[in-house]
């Protein structure tokens, strides 16, 4: 098994979630981060002062997946959250141990 | 059921409709042309007034119409305290949105009271008689110094918590002028917003509407040395200022810059290479209405200060208020779109439209439209370049724009007075006959007088500023706990933040002084 982390453009999530839907896997979690890549944020102005907001807002998904399914979901992230323009961020995977259902204490594979 | 009341009400109103036609519309003056008739005016036989019966009631209306004037507008400038608040809050960070909302909350009963129990002598105590307002001339002891044969008028004598003057003009008198002085109050709290400790504040309010403010205004309101330069030394009408560009918002301004300058800059805003770091505020749209009601508010403050609804020249002093205002707010714009910035930015809009209103304060009266606009238009490039000069020249860290705003076009509301003058009003102001000119108008000794006035303004408010910061930091301290500073002054300051349960985001975060 495996987690899949993306971090994407917040305002590339609803059309992420539904490619993920579309490839058959309805179940994610999100959560909204902050940070920089090599770019380094943007430039604002305040009073007529140039700043730096150097921390952008981002959105990271996690799933976790059988190992057969990675390279599926993964290119239905990238062609998705895709602009081509820096910032588009960063797909991450790694090994997973083990997985359990509360519910039922299931593990393994059919607890995904 | 529902639908049986829904149903049952339905028929009624129909019902109603119907019986329209048939109830009777004749009684009462639906058009309000008959009523107020001779029946009113009153007189020892009703319906039949004496001439002299029906001047009396001619000479009240027109003291009443005045008066109400006087009181109405006087509740306009009382809602501009909301605004500062306003202004000064959304242009800071919300980790002290707590701190600045109490300053400019309890600026407006401390400095009132100050001014209730000694500031209200000092300043008129001397002024003569209420003209327009029925003449009552019990506020007549100014104390004056005799020098070179002419009378210097310093301060007033009489009227310390109104004992002696129970009289319906002065108490009008006293409420208008109150909200002014707590206009200039509530200026300086935006200068030293961020840093400063409230104890210290609590002491300034004390001492801003009883002894700062209530002095320079006896000079130019009450009948003081400023007010008699036009009789004593033939310059100009003496230094005119109708709405109070010096007297109240110079002297402001004066007061946030020798304050701003002392306490120190937020910490974050300068770094040891001396290049700026922007602190951004937290709520513009806050900022924007706070700036929409002190636009409104100086529908109270210019045209209130003919102290008289019978002066027809208010029509004049309110559109020369609001096209001020307007090219302000286009000059700001402008200049920080094209000229010293990238973007419009809209904190520099709000204080635009400020300086064109600070600016057309004194000469509101006397100008005629085209130069109202003019006045304006400058006084929006001018407070960018201040702003500017302010923080990267003076090194004075101003959150809100206020030494900018209210201190220089404050000033350049005095002098724009004595440049475009048109003569059309003002015959026999302080005392001096004819109308008042400006420069451009051929009285280049009016232009004197103002350059007197600010001068006055500057030197006297500087002064006593510094006398009282000193002493205030002698007995408490001015500047907050520095870490206090760093977390937000909210919970360290006022024991609650302003926005209970709200995660504060990264732009409320001092920024790092490299």
């Amino acid at each position: 098994m495996k987690k899949i982390e993306a971090i994407i453009r917040p305002e590339k999530l609803a059309e992420v979630r539904a490619a993920l839907e579309k490839v058959g896997f309805p179940g994610l979690h999100v959560c909204e981060v902050e940070g920089h890549g090599k770019q380094k944020g943007v430039v604002q102005q305040w009073r007529g002062d140039q700043y730096r907001v150097e921390m952008l807002p981002k959105v990271k998904l996690e799933i976790v997946v059988s190992d057969k399914d990675v390279k599926k979901i993964v290119q239905a992230i990238v062609e998705t959250a895709k602009t081509g323009s820096v910032g588009d961020g960063k797909i991450f995977v790694s090994p997973v141990d083990e997985v359990i259902r509360i519910r039922t204490n299931e593990s393994g594979e059919s607890a995904l | 059921m529902r639908r049986k009341l829904v149903s049952g009400l339905l028929l009624g109103m129909l019902a109603l409709g119907l019986a329209l036609p048939v109830l009777s519309w004749a009684a009462g003056d639906p058009t309000g042309a008959n009523t107020g008739t001779i029946a009113d005016v009153s007189a020892a036989t009703a319906g039949a007034p004496t001439l002299e019966e029906v001047a009396a009631t001619a000479g009240h209306n027109k003291v009443a119409i005045n008066m109400m004037w006087v009181l109405i507008t006087g509740f306009l400038v009382m809602f501009m305290q909301a605004g500062f608040a306003m202004v000064e809050t959304g242009l800071t960070r919300a980790k002290n949105v707590a701190h600045t909302m109490a300053m400019n909350f309890m600026v407006y009963p401390l400095g009132m009271l100050g001014f209730y129990v000694c500031g209200f002598a000092l300043m008129f105590g001397g002024m003569g008689a209420l003209g327009t307002m029925g003449g009552y001339a019990g506020l007549n002891q100014e104390f004056t110094l005799h020098l070179f044969g002419k009378d210097f008028g310093l301060f007033g004598m009489t009227g310390f918590c109104l004992s002696g003057h129970y009289d319906v003009a002065v108490f009008a008198m006293f409420l208008f002028q109150m909200v002014f002085m707590d206009t200039t109050a509530t200026i300086p709290t935006g200068a030293c917003a961020e840093r400063w400790k409230y104890l210290a504040f609590f002491i300034y309010a004390l001492f801003v509407g009883s002894v700062i403010y209530p002095i320079f205004g006896n000079w130019v309101w009450g009948g003081g040395w400023l007010a008699t330069l036009g009789k004593n030394f033939a310059l100009g009408h003496g230094h005119v200022d109708f709405a109070g560009s010096s007297v109240v918002h110079m002297t402001g301004g004066v007061i946030a810059l020798v304050f701003g300058w002392l306490l120190g800059p937020r910490i974050g805003k300068y770094n040891k290479d001396g290049s700026i770091n922007a602190i951004p505020g937290h709520n513009l749209p806050m900022a924007i209405i706070g700036t929409f009601i002190l636009a409104f508010g100086w529908f109270g403050f210019n045209p209130g200060s003919s102290l008289a609804g019978t002066d027809l020249r208010i029509a004049v002093v309110a559109v020369n208020t609001m096209l001020a205002s307007a090219t302000g707010a286009v000059a700001s714009t402008l200049w920080m779109w094209r000229v010293r910035g990238k973007k419009p930015d809209p904190s520099m809009m709000c204080n635009g439209m400020l300086a064109g209103l600070v600016a057309i304060t004194a000469p509101c009266a006397f100008v005629n439209s085209i130069s109202a606009c003019l006045i304006g238009l400058i006084s929006g490039v001018l407070v960018v370049e201040a702003a500017f000069f302010i923080e990267r020249n003076l090194r004075i860290d101003d959150p809100v724009g206020a030494i900018a705003v209210h201190g220089v076009n404050g000033a350049w509301g005095c002098l724009a007075l004595g440049l475009f003058a048109d003569g059309t009003y003002g015959d026999g102001w302080n005392g001096v006959a004819g109308t008042v000119k400006g420069l451009f108008y051929g009285d280049s000794s009016q232009f004197i007088a103002q350059c007197v006035g600010v001068t006055a303004n500057i030197i006297y408010v500087g002064a006593i500023s510094f006398v009282i910061y000193k002493l205030i930091d002698k007995l408490v301290g001015h500047r907050a706990d520095p870490a206090a500073e760093v977390h937000g002054l909210d919970v360290p300051e006022m024991g609650v933040p302003g926005y209970v349960g709200v995660k504060m985001d990264k732009f409320s975060e001092t920024p790092l002084s490299r």
